[in-house]
């Protein structure tokens, strides 16, 4: 009886478990059609799923009138530069938060989260104008600089949440055997915090090469990354819904990739530290 | 060298005083245990001598330097933890190896030290294994590897036994009591197992609740504790206790008798008492005897002990082997009246 019950359990959730992920998928999939109609089949009143003429067109189009190259290579270096450079800052600030705690450090901790509850308008004024007395508007150094900052707050928590697992002893240890606290960090923390170290730059290479506020406001085209390049193709060019998700595949499928080959290092990432 | 002094060294964490003013001399050469109930503060001070805690107030002296404010790292200590600390991404050579090579010394000879220390350990097959493929007592002489690489002035000890099982931790304990005759180097020790505290020790400091209540050779706090602390710490079984009532001329409140100074008659004592639960060691046997309107008496007899749960026997203490102890638990000097008064 309860094998029967187990297994109808199991058929329910799976069923549930696909018609969840296909709702999620299928403003995806639908991109993915669209991209390989025509503009005029991409607007028709009754949109087929498959049966239309399939056409590589719009690929082309895209690649024809923008320089793609260009906006995937300002993403990569926007969405990895800023990560490296938040792990720099990150990785000493979540060994002290960890390591060497005050009375302090959980309002700390507690305000560098609260700075992601404001809401990116908030600060808009200040960094434009910063941004244009220093001249770095349209820079991709500024985007770096924007983004490391945004991802600050994650970046420490995450690893913060995993430096805590790692027994204090072993740090002491090295402490004994002679190593000062750059060695310590360098020959023992980020070896055995390798696999929270990866999640953490994982997860802020997608968070950074996602962004869409700050890099559609503070560039204009030459530090313009992929997010940018699928807005132009809704305005101010016209609205093209073809082209549009053409374009919107070619921004998304690298990090698609990316995510899909590391989803067991993102998943065990966020959720450590949950269950001790 | 291995000398170190403490002069009125304390810890406090925020309002709590864990380390009570502490004088301690510790001599060249000397093992040392730090012996104690948990919280007492014995793994607090160890860890200030390794420099890992700040010291609130007072000096740590190394080796005639002041070291108070030195870093671990500069203090030319090594410790062992309880946990192995080992480096789990480190192979057993690396792990060894680190220290010398945070010293900057030279390739050929980290290779000749480690071929002698693994020697010594019996780690020679073990040295491109990672911890984890190592059983406790292997990691453990590991971790003892890597503080020995180094020729340390002295060896800090954190309890490095309490994670291994029964056997292998009377096996580790003469190990190490060999390494300290070999290497002659200081060495401090810290548990809260008093066998360990007894069989290892040239001398023992008992701590209570932030202060050192005695300091001596082994015998001598197990013939001559200062007071009932440190007199029912030390020796195992625990000493037998007997409140008393103070006398206008005995101010003693409090008997101490140890189980093996007790001994046993089926016909006359001056306790009768019912024999409870025995423990038979082979060698040595422990009754627990359930004296009326006193309490329940230890009793350490021969392995071929006669009596049986229920049997009514008699209990008298050996001469002169009784401790006084005064309200405050401090032991008075010996008395010989003490027998009328119970």
């Amino acid at each position: 009886m309860s094998i029967k019950n187990s297994h109808r359990s199991k058929i329910i959730y799976t069923f549930l478990a696909w018609t969840i992920s296909s709702l999620i998928f299928f403003p995806i999939l639908w991109t993915l059609i669209t991209s390989f109609k025509t503009e005029a089949e991409a607007i028709s009143a009754s949109p087929s799923l498959f049966m239309f003429d399939w056409t590589l067109e719009n690929y082309e189009e895209v690649l024809a009138r923008s320089p793609y190259f260009n906006h995937f290579w300002n993403s990569i270096v926007i969405s990895l530069g800023s990560s490296i450079l938040g792990l720099l800052i990150a990785i000493p600030a979540a060994w002290s938060m960890a390591f060497v705690q005050t009375k302090r450090t959980k309002h700390l901790l507690m305000w560098m989260l609260s700075t992601k509850m404001l809401p990116p308008v908030g600060v808009l004024i200040p960094i434009y104008l910063l941004f244009r007395d220093f001249g770095l508007l349209d820079t991709k150094v500024g985007l770096v600089i924007v983004m490391t900052l945004i991802n600050l707050p994650i970046m420490v928590w995450m690893l913060y949440t995993y430096f805590r697992e790692i027994p204090s002893e072993v740090l002491e240890a090295s402490r004994m055997d002679g190593a000062n606290i750059a060695e310590e960090i360098w020959y023992v923390l980020l070896p055995i915090a390798l696999p929270g170290i990866a999640s953490t730059l994982l997860l802020t290479v997608i968070l950074a090469w996602n962004e869409a506020f700050w890099t559609l406001i503070l560039t204009a085209a030459d530090a313009a990354p992929l997010t940018a390049f699928i807005a132009s193709y809704s305005s101010p060019e016209g609205l093209f819904y073809a082209k549009l998700s053409a374009a919107s595949m070619m921004a998304i499928v690298p990090i698609l990739i990316l995510g899909w080959f590391s989803q067991k290092q993102l998943v065990r990432g966020l959720s450590f530290g949950a269950v001790k | 060298m291995g000398s170190i002094n403490l002069k009125q060294v304390t810890k406090d964490f925020g309002d709590v005083s864990v380390i009570k003013p502490i004088d301690l001399a510790i001599k060249d050469g000397e093992f040392i245990v730090f012996v104690g109930p948990s919280g007492c503060g014995k793994s607090t001070l160890l860890r200030m001598i390794a420099g890992l805690e700040d010291t609130t107030s007072g000096n740590i002296e190394i080796d005639g330097q002041d070291a108070t404010d030195t870093p671990p790292a500069k203090r030319g200590l090594a410790m062992v933890f309880q946990s192995y600390a080992l480096y789990p991404h480190m192979s057993v050579r690396n792990n060894i190896a680190f220290p010398l090579k945070r010293a900057k010394v030279s390739k050929a000879e980290i290779e000749k030290k480690i071929a002698s220390v693994t020697k010594t350990l019996n780690l020679s097959d073990y040295l491109d294994r990672k911890p984890g493929q190592l059983s406790g007592g292997q990691r453990q002489r590991v971790a003892i590897g890597r503080a020995i690489v180094r020729q340390p002035s002295a060896f800090l000890f954190d309890e490095p036994l309490s994670n291994l099982d029964a056997s292998l931790r009377v096996n580790m304990r003469l190990e190490i009591s060999e390494l300290h005759k070999t290497l002659a180097t200081t060495m401090i020790y810290v548990t809260h197992d008093q066998v360990e505290a007894m069989t290892m020790a040239d001398r023992i400091a008992v701590f209570n609740a932030g202060i050192i209540e005695q300091v001596g050779s082994p015998l001598e706090l197990y013939n001559t504790p200062v007071n009932k602390f440190v007199a029912g710490f030390i020796g195992s079984p625990k000493m037998n206790f007997i409140a008393v009532e103070p006398t206008a001329t005995d101010a003693t409140c409090c008997l101490g008798i140890r189980p093996e100074h007790i001994t046993i008659s089926t016909t006359s004592g001056t306790w009768p008492g019912k024999v409870g639960v025995i423990e038979h060691l082979g060698s040595e046997t422990f009754l627990h005897v359930h004296v009326e309107g006193k309490a329940t008496f230890t009793v350490k007899a021969g392995g071929d002990c006669p009596y049986v749960y229920g049997d009514n026997i008699y209990l008298s203490a050996v001469e002169n082997k009784m401790l006084h102890f005064d309200a405050a638990g401090i032991t008075l000097p010996q008395q010989h009246a003490s027998l009328v008064a119970i």
